[in-house]
């Protein structure tokens, strides 16, 4: 898909992986709109890229509330159109240090799925059946290896992540043919706030920095998106470098 | 004809009123039965706008109460608007005290923006073109945030901005919902996709549909901005061409098409320009062969539109007869095709 002048949204835009994307979506000629509950974080984000020339806003809201859905996407697109691209970035872990499952609150397990699964249910659902008119568009799901692998004491996250990729399957499925794409992205490991929150001892110096992880998904989306089966599951580690 | 107070469940399951202009003759039907009422080879063709909350809430500098409806987003940025008196939907349009009359100049604050008055237009000083201090991102926000849909006395409840949006929605253009296009589920619009019927979209602001004041009401629609994508001009050709049919699907799509090929000498150019096209008795549609819609009485706006479609005691037959059986009118009651079988 050739970027220049497209639509994209992305959630969880105010730092990390989410910021990342935005940056290179934009670089690649992208109208961007970044989503994250903390207005300044997200403002000073999207400023950043204005300074350098691009198309770029922040608007404050949280994904896992249901009112707040069809207002991020009415100020979205009123800002840069109908969407062409919508990434499902923003996720949370729950508390930390990360519980066993016995240990773990059911209110803090229903808000982990609330903002991770039934958010990018709700956004999707608000914004792809204009893609389906329109005849085309993109979802990106990013998920994590948790969402294959049962880790012990990731259990909210990791049912999260599960559900999230099947439930980009069961858009592709459903959507099969009308030109409406989705792709589960595991970005593997990096450096972000969430891996120190989830692991403050690992060694970071092992972990990839979101930078490069978005540049390989961008480059993917604009290379290969059109010609992946609809509902795959990506590894950025195996994607090639930007 | 009695409205509907609140949006159902399962529109598909609602009542549908069909017309055959030629044949003179109208059926009862369900929302359901559309797949088999089009044919293989007609477009379908709906009006994208997504509805905004344009019902702010305010008061002057003198600090009055008032409500302004916004009616559309003009070119350089300004908003025509209505200026309601103190209340909101609960109270009948026409029962709301009049607000104050604010002169050319005349600043106050709505849902948190300031805003200014720049032209009070005919034929009500109701009805004005206001300028925001903020605009962009902060304008938008701040009108998602504090702002709420219009909504008319007949409803039940406040509204959710999720009970006014169509299935296939994007910019946010309309003040009020394009409301032919609510019970259009994507079950039923995917099956007409298998049957071969295509589906096209257009932009069209549709602003408000009634103020509650004879004067003002006889001088709506106002003009409005429709955006025609390059692709739907060409599916629109390709179907004429092929013998298809182009059904609109609600009356702004009728005015965005009709709209457009009036000002270019019959000819569908895409882009986004004004019309101020009024449709009625005598008009001949060069562009559109029938259309969906919901259930309107007669001396509305709305039903005049349809006597460009169908003969007016056809349509008043019909309307008896759906008043007979119940049908509820109104932005979430039963629908309504003009077309020939």
């Amino acid at each position: 898909m050739k970027l220049t002048g497209r639509a994209v949204l992305v959630t969880g835009a105010s730092r990390g992986l989410g910021r990342a994307l935005m940056a290179h979506f934009a670089r690649r000629g992208a109208r961007v709109v970044g989503v994250a509950r903390h207005a300044p974080e997200m403002e000073a984000a999207a400023e950043a890229l204005r300074a350098e020339g691009l198309e770029a806003h922040g608007v404050a809201y949280d994904v896992g509330d249901k009112e707040s859905i069809y207002r991020l996407v009415g100020v979205a697109t009123s800002l840069v159109g109908p969407l062409d691209v919508l990434v499902h970035n923003a996720s949370i872990l729950g508390p930390t240090p990360l519980p066993l499952l016995l240990d773990t609150a059911c209110e803090d397990f229903q808000h982990v799925l609330e903002v991770n699964v039934v958010g990018p249910f709700r956004l999707t659902k608000a914004v792809v059946g204009n893609m389906v008119v329109r005849g085309s568009g993109l979802v990106l799901n990013i998920s994590s290896d948790a969402a294959l692998s049962a880790y012990p004491r990731w259990g909210s996250y990791s049912v999260s992540k599960g559900a999230l990729e099947h439930l980009g399957r069961l858009w592709a499925a459903e959507l099969e043919g009308t030109g409406v794409r989705f792709l589960n992205i595991d970005p593997g490991e990096m450096d972000t706030r969430m891996h120190s929150d989830a692991m403050p001892e690992a060694d970071r110096s092992t972990l990839a920095r979101p930078e490069g992880v978005a540049a390989r998904i961008v480059a993917m989306v604009e290379r290969r998106s059109e010609s992946l089966p609809s509902g795959s599951r990506l590894e950025a580690a195996s994607l090639e470098a930007a | 004809m009695k409205p509907a107070p609140w949006p159902v469940d399962h529109p598909e399951e609602g009542r549908l009123l069909h017309i055959e202009p030629h044949g003179r003759r109208f059926s009862d039907a369900r929302v359901a039965d559309l797949p088999s009422l089009l044919r293989d080879g007609d477009l379908l063709v709906v009006n994208d706008a997504a509805t905004f909350p344009a019902s702010l809430l305010g008061r002057t500098a003198a600090g009055e109460r008032i409500e302004l409806r916004l009616l559309a987003r003009e070119q350089d940025g300004t908003w025509t608007a209505v200026l309601f008196g103190a209340g909101d939907w609960r109270k009948r349009t026409e029962d709301r005290p009049l607000p104050p009359v604010l002169p050319v100049g005349s600043r106050f604050t709505v849902v948190g923006l300031p805003v200014q008055i720049v032209e009070v237009l005919p034929p009500s000083p109701r009805l004005v073109r206001v300028a925001f201090d903020e605009d962009g991102a902060a304008l938008w926000s701040a009108l998602y945030q504090g702002g709420r849909p219009v909504q008319y006395a007949h409803t039940v409840a406040p509204l959710s901005l999720w009970h006014v949006q169509t299935g296939y929605g994007a910019r946010p253009w309309a003040t009020e919902a394009p409301s032919a296009g609510l019970p259009l589920t994507w079950n039923l619009l995917l099956a007409l996709r298998r049957r071969g019927v295509r589906l096209a979209s257009l932009t069209h602001a549709a602003g408000l549909s009634s103020t509650g004041d004879a004067v003002l009401d006889a001088a709506l629609p106002r003009p409005e901005r429709s955006d025609i994508p390059a692709s739907t001009v060409a599916q629109v050709e390709a179907t004429r061409a092929a013998g298809g049919r182009i059904v609109a699907v609600g009356t702004t799509v009728v005015r965005a098409l009709e709209g457009r090929a009036e000002m270019n000498g019959g000819q569908l150019v895409a882009g986004e320009a004004v019309t101020d096209l009024l449709l009625g008795p005598g008009f001949v549609p060069r562009v559109v062969h029938g259309l969906l819609t919901g259930m309107h009485e007669p001396g509305s706006s709305h039903h005049a539109l349809l006597q460009a479609f169908a003969p007016s005691p056809l349509l008043k037959e019909a309307t008896a007869h759906a008043e007979a059986r119940g049908y509820l009118g109104h932005e979430f009651g039963d629908s309504c095709l003009v077309l020939d079988a």
